[in-house]
C-alpha cells in the first residue's frame, strides 16, 4: 500500500498551479465545465424560443405589414377559430401519431429478429441498412419517395399488371415518407433495448407455456416501453414539425402545421409564432400522458 | 473387484403424493388414462441416441439416458461437457440434431417448450423484471387462462411453500439471490410439472446459503414427489442431493450411478478425477504393487501413512515415499507423498489429535503409504 502525497503539498502546488486551483475550488470546476454549454443553451436556445413566444402576442400593422410589439390574443383566437387551421392541426397530430405507431410496428419485430435470431453477420448488415438512409440528405429521401409514388412512378408501374393504383401524392404517402425518414430513430433504441433483454426471459416465458405472441405482449413490450417512448419522442416531434414532406408528396389535401407556419412566416410573423405554439403544446401533452402511464418510472 | 459387486443404493422411487389410488408399481408408461396410470412412468425421461451439433461442434454425442420417475437425477460435469445442453434439449429450448426424447411416455422430440410437461429453474432465475413476485409466480397460470380466483389461491400456496408470502408485491430486483432462487422454484412448481429441470440453480449463491438451499431443495422434491433433473458442476452438491448421478464429459456420459457408485467405483479415469480427489494408479504401477495389470483408483481418505519400517498386513498394499507437501484443510490434513518409483499418492487424515498438537507427519518425512488392497477400485 502506497501513501499518496496530499494534494495541498507544496511540491504539487508549485508544479501544477491550475490543477491545484481546480481541485480546491469546486465552483471553478463547475464554471469551466458549464460556461460553454450554458451560453449555448440559455443564450441561443431558450432566448430565441422565448422571443418566438413573445412574438405570438404582437400584431402587424394592416397597412405597412410591419410587426408592432404589443399585446393581443387575436393571433391565438385566429388559430383556434379558423376551421382550416384547426383541421390542419388535428391532421398533423394524426399524421405524427400514425408515423409513430407505424415505426414501432416495424421496429419491434425487426428488433427481435436482429437481436435474438440473426447471425452476427446478418445483424451487422441490417444495422447498416437501417442507419444508411441517415447518411442520405433529407431532401434526397423525399425526392426518392416522390419518384416512387408519382403518377408514372415505380410503384404504379410495378403494380399496374395487378390492377392496383398507388396512393399517389396523398396523406398516406406523407405518413409513409415520414416513417421512412424517422424510422431509424425508433428502430435503434428498440433494437438496443431488445438486445438487453436476457435470452432466458424468452426461454422462461416459453417454458411457462407462453407462445411467441404472448411473450411479445407480456414480456417484450413492457420491457420495451422506455425505448419505445424514447423513439416515439423523435418520430412524433419530428413529424409534427415537418412540412417539406407534405409539400412534395402530400398533394392538395395534406397540409400540416408546418405548411401554415411557413406560409405565414413572412406574411404575418405573429400568426406563425402563435401557430408554432401548437406543436409545442402537443409534445408537452404527449410527455405528460406518457408520464402518467408510469412507463417512465419503470426504468 | 469391479462395480457390479458394489452395494447399490436403492433408487428411491417414492410415489408422488397425489390422490391417485393405484399402488401397484406396474411398468407400463402410457399414461393416457389417469385412473390406470401407475406412479412410475409418470415423470420419467428417456433420451435415445440424442446428438446435438452447433455448427461444427458436437455438444451432445449419441447420448442414451433414462431418468426414472420421481428421482433426483443430477447431470454432473465440467463446463462445456454438454450437461446444460441436454437440459435445454429436454426443456425444448434447443432441438436435437438426431435422436429422440420421451417425457412421461410421450415423444416430445419436436414439441415446443410450451407443449412439454416440464418446467425449468434457470441458472440466473430469469424472473421477469417488470412483474411483481406474485405476477411472476402467476405467469404460467395467467398464460393458461386459469381463473383469477384460482390464480390467487395457487400463488398464495406456492409462495407459502417457499416461505416467501411477504414479498408478493415486490419486484425481483428488491429480493436477495436466495429469495429469487426460491421464487424461480415456486414459479416453475406452480404448474405441477411432471419433471422439474434445474440448471445450476445454486451456482450464484454463496456457500452457506447454497448448503441451506440444498436441504430445502431436497425437502421440496420429497414433498412434491416429481422428477428433478439437476445440472451442476459441483461434485459435492451432486453427491449430497442426488438419487443418481450422470457424469458428463465431452458431450458423453462417462458413468451413471448412485452417488456411492460413482464415487467409490469410478468406471473411468475422468470420473475418478472429477469426483473428489483420487489416486489414480496406472496399470504398470498397479502391476508392480498388486500383481494385477489394471489401473486402480484409491481415495485419499483410504490411504494411511505409517512409519517406513512398519510392516503392512497381508491384505494391504503399500508404497514408500517422501512427504513433499502437507495441506491443512481444517477437519483434515492432506499429505502429498512422492514415491520412489515416480508415483504421487495423496493421503488424507482426520485431524483427530488434540487441537493444540501439530500433525504427526511433516514435510520431508520418509513414510509408507498403505491401503487395504480391496479398497482400491479397478478403473476399467
Amino acid at each position: 500500500m502506497t501513501v499518496t502525497a496530499s494534494p495541498s503539498a507544496p511540491a504539487a502546488a508549485k508544479s501544477k498551479p491550475l490543477s491545484t486551483l481546480l481541485y480546491r475550488y469546486r465552483w471553478v470546476r463547475l464554471v469551466g465545465l458549464l460556461s460553454l454549454p450554458l451560453t449555448w443553451l440559455i443564450g441561443l436556445y431558450i432566448v430565441s424560443l422565448a422571443l418566438l413566444l413573445v412574438t405570438a402576442f404582437w400584431f402587424i400593422d394592416p397597412f405597412t405589414s410591419k410587426v408592432i410589439p404589443g399585446f393581443t390574443l387575436d393571433n391565438f383566437v385566429l388559430v383556434f377559430s379558423e376551421p382550416a387551421y384547426v383541421t390542419t392541426a388535428l391532421r398533423t397530430l394524426g399524421i405524427a401519431l400514425a408515423v409513430t405507431l407505424l415505426s414501432a410496428a416495424f421496429a419491434i419485430p425487426l428488433g427481435i429478429f436482429m437481436a435474438k435470431l440473426a447471425s452476427p453477420w446478418l445483424r451487422a448488415v441490417l444495422a447498416v441498412a437501417i442507419t444508411l438512409p441517415l447518411w442520405a440528405g433529407y431532401l434526397v429521401k423525399i425526392l426518392a419517395m416522390r419518384i416512387t409514388f408519382t403518377e408514372e412512378g415505380f410503384f404504379n408501374w410495378v403494380m399496374a399488371p395487378f390492377g392496383i393504383t398507388g396512393p399517389g401524392f396523398s396523406l398516406f404517402t406523407v405518413v409513409l415518407t415520414l416513417t421512412y425518414l424517422w424510422f431509424p430513430y425508433m428502430a435503434l433504441p428498440v433494437y438496443t433495448a431488445i438486445r438487453q433483454i436476457p435470452v432466458n426471459l424468452f426461454d422462461a416465458s416459453a417454458d411457462l407455456g407462453a407462445r411467441g405472441a404472448t411473450t411479445i405482449r407480456t414480456v417484450v413490450l413492457p420491457l420495451l416501453w422506455p425505448a419505445l417512448l424514447a423513439g416515439s419522442v423523435f418520430t412524433f416531434s419530428l413529424s409534427l414539425g415537418d412540412y417539406i414532406v407534405a409539400r412534395f408528396v402530400g398533394g392538395a389535401n395534406a397540409q400540416m402545421i408546418g405548411s401554415i407556419i411557413a406560409s405565414n412566416i413572412n406574411l404575418n410573423p405573429p400568426v406563425a409564432a402563435a401557430f408554432s405554439v401548437i406543436p409545442i403544446a402537443f409534445v408537452v401533452i404527449y410527455l405528460v400522458v406518457t408520464r402518467r402511464t408510469g412507463a417512465l418510472e419503470r426504468m | 473387484m469391479s462395480a457390479p459387486t458394489a452395494p447399490t443404493e436403492p433408487v428411491p422411487t417414492e410415489p408422488a403424493p397425489t390422490d391417485s389410488g393405484s399402488a401397484t408399481p406396474s411398468r407400463d408408461t402410457a399414461a393416457d388414462t389417469a385412473a390406470s396410470s401407475s406412479e412410475r412412468g409418470q415423470g420419467g425421461v428417456e433420451l435415445h441416441a440424442v446428438t446435438k451439433r452447433f455448427g461444427e461442434t458436437v455438444a451432445v454425442d449419441d447420448l442414451t439416458l433414462s431418468v426414472e420417475s420421481g428421482e433426483f437425477f443430477s447431470m454432473l460435469g465440467p463446463s462445456g461437457s454438454g450437461k446444460t445442453t441436454v437440459l435445454r434439449l429436454i426443456a425444448g429450448f434447443e432441438e436435437v440434431t438426431s435422436g429422440s426424447i420421451e417425457i412421461a411416455g410421450t415423444d416430445v422430440t419436436r414439441a415446443a417448450p410450451f407443449d412439454r410437461t416440464v418446467n425449468t429453474v434457470f441458472q440466473d432465475y430469469a424472473l421477469f423484471p417488470h412483474m411483481t413476485i406474485a405476477d411472476n409466480v402467476a405467469y404460467g397460470l395467467r398464460v393458461r387462462k386459469v381463473s383469477k380466483a384460482e390464480q390467487k389461491e395457487r400463488v398464495a400456496a406456492a409462495l407459502e411453500q417457499v416461505r416467501l408470502s411477504h414479498v408478493a408485491d415486490r419486484l425481483p430486483h428488491q429480493l436477495s439471490g436466495g429469495q429469487r432462487q426460491r421464487i424461480a422454484l415456486a414459479r416453475a412448481l406452480i404448474l405441477q410439472p411432471r419433471v422439474l429441470l434445474l440448471d445450476e440453480p445454486l451456482g450464484a449463491l454463496d456457500k452457506q446459503l447454497r448448503e441451506q438451499m440444498q436441504i430445502e431443495l431436497k425437502q421440496i422434491q420429497r414433498e412434491v414427489g416429481i422428477t428433478f433433473i439437476f445440472v451442476t458442476h459441483d461434485q459435492e452438491e451432486a453427491l449430497t442431493l442426488s438419487d443418481r448421478i450422470a457424469v458428463f464429459n465431452n458431450g458423453r456420459v462417462e458413468q451413471v450411478g448412485t452417488p456411492r457408485e460413482v464415487y467409490e467405483y469410478p468406471q473411468t479415469g475422468f470420473v475418478a478425477g472429477f469426483l473428489g480427489i483420487s489416486n489414480l494408479i496406472d496399470a504398470g504401477h498397479a502391476e508392480r504393487l498388486t500383481g494385477v495389470a489394471k489401473a486402480i483408483s484409491v481415495r485419499p481418505e483410504r490411504v494411511r501413512l505409517m512409519d517406513a519400517r512398519t510392516e503392512p498386513a497381508t491384505h494391504e498394499t503399500c508404497v514408500d515415499g517422501t512427504i513433499v507437501e502437507t495441506v491443512y484443510t481444517g477437519p483434515t490434513t492432506r499429505y502429498i507423498v512422492d514415491t520412489v518409483d515416480g508415483l504421487r499418492v495423496i493421503a488424507e487424515r482426520h485431524n483427530d489429535h488434540a487441537p493444540s498438537d501439530t500433525a504427526p507427519y511433516h514435510r520431508g518425512d520418509a513414510v509408507r503409504a498403505v491401503w487395504v488392497t480391496e479398497h482400491a477400485a479397478v478403473v476399467p
